[in-house]
């Protein structure tokens, strides 16, 4: 049954996913346990690790603005760093992290967002990749079928030329036309 | 019908209009959230007299600019002749935001420095920088951390914000006002805010 196969690949999918989310959650315990032991690389990053994985997951979703195709957690421009002690800070006086993301959003905007709020202004965003698949997918559909009912109402063949095309099967060379063209020649 | 092969061609014009269009764009100019709406509050020390304090509601009353800078900035070498001329014309006020003038020296390492001599260096700098290359300002304040600048979203420097009686952002000007932006933009945009009143 296909609907089993398809629940084994969707649970497989998910395994592998958690696994590497665990994995990545490691790295990234590992890499704060690390800054934090060495503050003369890093001052700025909190002694509390919960604290600092909560900096890092936050910081990861909100785009620098100075390099704007990296997040405030891998640049190091000072803003990005201004910033990621402002999530710090906010998260240490026990705020929410959607209080922290609704402040940054208030003062940059939506752009910091890497997972933009859906909105009118934002539909196209949201939903053109999924329209492109299904029309294209549709499209595509009705052309092949299109194509097949073209094929099956093409009945083939009239009755000289069936009769001909049977000739030519049994291999009488006189039943072909007598022609000039080059290729009957070569 | 028999045009039917012109369609990959037009598909593909329409495709080059899309990206001709997107490469006239400037991705680094993010609109700001906070056009029209009240400017974030703040008070912060003054260049000239640092142990007087500058809040926002003293240019209450007065279309005015507020232009962050700093004296490790290039591009507001670029914009300061314009800024200076401005202010001998009597355009409009405006009021320096003296954004991370230590800190934010990429040449300057200030790991460790104390706030009051990182304070006392950001004086001497700016002042420095006024003196060599005119002050434009009805006066400086002085954001030390930057603080104020993520306030306004401040993302790279020089910023300006024009900002209307009631002390509500109208605009912002991301980069070096030139004398075309100036001319075409900034004037047009101050002139719109002092009819609305």
């Amino acid at each position: 049954m296909p609907a089993d196969h398809y629940k084994e690949f969707a649970l497989r999918t998910l395994r592998l996913a958690a696994c590497a989310l665990m994995f990545a959650g490691g790295q990234a315990a590992w890499a704060a346990g690390q800054t934090a032991s060495d503050p003369g690389l890093a001052p700025t990053v909190a002694a509390d690790l919960a604290l600092e994985a909560d900096v890092m997951e936050l910081s990861h979703k909100l785009r620098c603005l100075v390099c704007q195709n990296q997040s405030i957690a891998e640049s190091n421009a000072p803003l990005a760093v201004d910033l990621r002690d402002q999530v710090r800070e906010q998260l240490a006086a026990g705020n929410s992290k959607q209080d922290v993301i609704d402040y940054v959003v208030a003062r940059y905007g939506d752009f910091v967002l890497y997972q933009p709020p859906f909105r009118a202004s934002t539909a196209v965003l949201w939903v053109g990749p999924a329209l492109l698949l299904f029309g294209g997918a549709g499209w595509l559909a009705w052309r092949l079928r299109r194509r097949q009912e073209e094929v099956a109402a093409d009945h083939g063949l009239s009755a000289a030329e069936r009769e001909r095309a049977r000739a030519l099967l049994a291999g009488a060379d006189e039943a072909a036309p007598k022609s000039e063209s080059p290729e009957s020649r070569s | 019908m028999k045009a039917k092969f012109l369609v990959p061609l037009l598909l593909f014009f329409a495709l080059a209009a899309f990206l001709g269009f997107g490469l006239t764009l400037n991705p680094r100019e993010v609109p700001s959230p906070l056009i029209g709406k009240p400017a974030p509050e703040f008070t912060l020390a003054r260049l000239d007299q640092p142990e007087q304090r500058f809040a926002l509601e003293e240019m209450r009353g007065e279309v005015w600019l507020l232009n962050v800078w700093a004296s490790w900035c290039v591009a507001c070498r670029e914009e300061h002749p314009v800024l200076v001329r401005m202010a001998q014309q009597k355009l409009v006020p405006i009021v320096g935001l003296n954004y991370k003038e230590v800190r934010g020296d990429g040449a300057l390492n200030v790991r460790g420095m104390a706030l009051d001599t990182e304070t006392d260096l950001a004086i001497q700098r700016a002042r420095r920088w006024l003196t060599d290359h005119g002050d434009p300002y009805v006066l400086s304040v002085l954001d030390i951390d930057g603080r104020v600048g993520i306030d306004f979203g401040v993302y790279g420097v020089p910023e300006t914000f024009l900002i209307d009686r009631e002390g509500k952002i109208r605009y912002k000007h991301i980069g070096p006002i030139t004398p075309e932006v100036l001319k075409q933009v900034l004037l047009p945009k101050i002139e719109e805010v002092r009819r609305a009143g």
